[in-house]
């Protein structure tokens, strides 16, 4: 019998965990809110105009939220890129692809397993940062209820609900992130190149974001599916908000994906 | 897995191969044939597309043209199926470095399926790395990384093995048990098709040879034809060698007169030789030596690779 996807997924994911650098992308996620809690605790101000800011020093429910706004400038991009950009790259440089496609497994459910190792990793970076963050926020600010964008006072259970739920559609557009990050892992056979070109590209959905005041620009490009979450704060829910946020990044996702898999399967392995 | 190579198909028959880098030929219509059994040989200096070809082999490179066919299967068009029953690697074993001996091992026979992880042990004993599998890769040398590019071939249980310079980086003793591997599992009936520098090593394990020059295959046959197939040589010593030289010389039915060393060397066939030995005595020299040399599969490879035997080459 052949070996299935799930075989090369748990093997990528295996080797993720016995690499040292994976640890310390979670471990900076996990250290983002811990960072901010101790520096809130060093002065009296603090980021109250950005979304959920206000909240702060209330309940540490919204640690987890504001910290999330500051992530998805740079920081997030950067971890994910750096585990996707390297994911293919780096048994191009070193040897590893020319032999494990000469074993039973098809090349596409090779680049499958590597395509949701990093997805799962890049998961995790947000599971670090949701616990940490709200474990660190309760501890400092108490599990209070929150006022939501539109002034809406919220429970705390339904506040962490709702915090569970925007980190999910969180993950859409960092998982499209992942996405372009491994299409050029694959399509550069270069780990620097390739995460030098994911951030690149991160920032430059960014820059067009603020830059280029055309509606539509705005609204679809990938950058803007960052806050897609703010959905879940707005009373009524902003459905459509979420929503485009999830069908905008997963044609973010889908497309480099599909160059991968075609660069992928037919690739060459040369010096 | 293995057991799916089909029995009674050729191991490996490549047809009119070609792989251009731009405008540099890097293997110009290559044929060959590897029939059950073989320890084939395949030889050539560097850079003659030696390794080009047999990525090829295994998939890993498309050709330009020609075809391939593994036990019959074309490894370009039916991954992984086509390597059912083939093993084997290109250049240097490349290994995770940060995983140990043992788990790289399970992670392709993970990727192997079948019942390569239950051969993981016997590979590790038969390479002798049994008491160095909980070390990680990285602190492997090269010698004990080839050994380990043995196991992670053998745990598929192959048909076919395909070897690249296995004998690199190994010491002495290295080479010798490396040979000694070989040997036995082409007595298992396993067909072996492998490239090297080591000539005599190459001379002495292999059944049949092919010798690549800039991407082209020169020559193709089984060893002994190697030997039948170049002029017996001579190497002659005598009382008087400036004498003897120029006897040879106005010999026309002897060819190839040169020195080497002290030593006359030419080529003649066994008559011509004896009647020479006494047109030495007749012209009153004496004759210290007058040796046969076999044909060597070394002095096939630089006639063929460099039109040079090896003679000529230490006096140029």
């Amino acid at each position: 019998m052949r070996p299935s996807t799930l075989t090369a997924y748990r093997w990528e994911v295996r080797k993720l965990l016995a690499e040292k650098r994976s640890y310390i992308g979670i471990g900076a996620a996990a250290l983002l809110p811990t960072l901010f809690v101790i520096v809130m605790g060093l002065q009296t101000g603090g980021p109250y105009d950005v979304p959920l800011g206000h909240n702060l020093r209330h309940s540490g429910i919204s640690l987890t939220l504001v910290v999330l706004t500051f992530a998805s400038r740079f920081g997030a991009q950067l971890v994910t890129a750096l585990v996707a950009g390297d994911i293919v790259a780096t048994e191009d440089a070193g040897g590893t692809l020319k032999m494990i496609f000469t074993r039973s497994t098809k090349r596409s459910q090779l680049l499958a397993g590597k395509t949701l190792a990093t997805f799962t990793y890049t998961l995790a970076l947000l599971v670090a940062l949701g616990v940490v963050g709200l474990i660190g926020g309760v501890i400092a600010w108490g599990f209070n209820p929150i006022t939501n964008l539109s002034g809406t006072t919220i429970s705390a259970p339904h506040a962490l609900g709702l915090m569970v739920a925007g980190l999910a559609v969180f993950a859409a557009p960092l998982l499209a992130v992942a996405a372009f990050g491994i299409f050029l892992s694959v399509a550069t056979r270069n780990s620097a190149a390739a995460i030098v070109g994911t951030l690149v590209y991160a920032l430059a959905q960014e820059a067009i974001g603020g830059l280029v005041h055309v509606h539509w620009i705005q609204t679809y490009i990938l950058s803007a599916q960052f806050d897609a979450w703010h959905g879940f704060f707005q009373t009524p829910t902003d459905w459509t908000q979420i929503s485009r946020g999830i069908w905008v990044s997963a044609i973010f996702i889908v497309a480099p994906l599909a160059a991968a898999f075609w660069l992928f399967v037919k690739r060459d392995v040369a010096n | 897995m293995s057991g799916t190579a089909t029995v009674g198909e050729v191991p490996v028959e490549a047809r009119a191969l070609v792989k251009r880098y731009g405008h540099i030929l890097a293997v110009d219509h290559v044929d060959l044939t590897v029939h059950a059994g073989d320890i084939y040989g395949f030889l050539g200096p560097n850079g003659a597309g030696k390794t080009t070809a047999m990525r090829m082999l295994l998939g890993l490179l498309n050709a330009d043209e020609g075809s391939v066919r593994l036990f019959g299967r074309d490894p370009h068009t039916d991954l992984p199926r086509a390597l059912d029953g083939v093993a084997g690697f290109v250049e240097t074993p490349n290994f995770y470095s940060f995983l140990t001996g043992r788990k790289n091992l399970e992670l392709f026979a993970a990727l192997d399926g079948g019942g390569a992880a239950a051969r993981i042990d016997q590979a590790l004993d038969l390479v002798e790395l049994r008491d160095r599998a909980s070390d990680k890769v990285g602190g492997y040398s090269q010698g004990m990384k080839q050994r380990l590019g043995l196991a992670v071939s053998l745990i598929r249980d192959p048909k076919l093995l395909v070897l690249d310079e296995p004998t690199n980086g190994l010491d002495p003793a290295g080479i010798r048990d490396m040979r000694a591997t070989i040997k036995g599992l082409s007595d298992r009936g396993m067909t072996i098709f492998l490239s090297s520098h080591q000539l005599a090593e190459m001379e002495e394990i292999c059944s049949r040879v092919a010798i690549i020059r800039s991407g082209s295959i020169v020559y193709e046959g089984a060893l002994e034809d190697v030997r039948a197939s170049v002029e017996p040589r001579y190497r002659l010593r005598t009382t008087d060698q400036a004498r003897a030289e120029a006897i040879c010389r106005a010999e026309p039915r002897i060819g190839d007169v040169g020195l080497d060393g002290g030593d006359i060397v030419l080529t003649a066939d066994e008559t011509i030789a004896i009647a020479l030995s006494r047109q030495l005595v007749e012209a009153g020299l004496g004759i210290a030596a007058l040796t046969p040399e076999s044909a060597t599969l070394e002095s096939l490879f630089f006639e063929l690779t460099e039109g040079t035997r090896p003679h000529e080459k230490e006096a140029a």
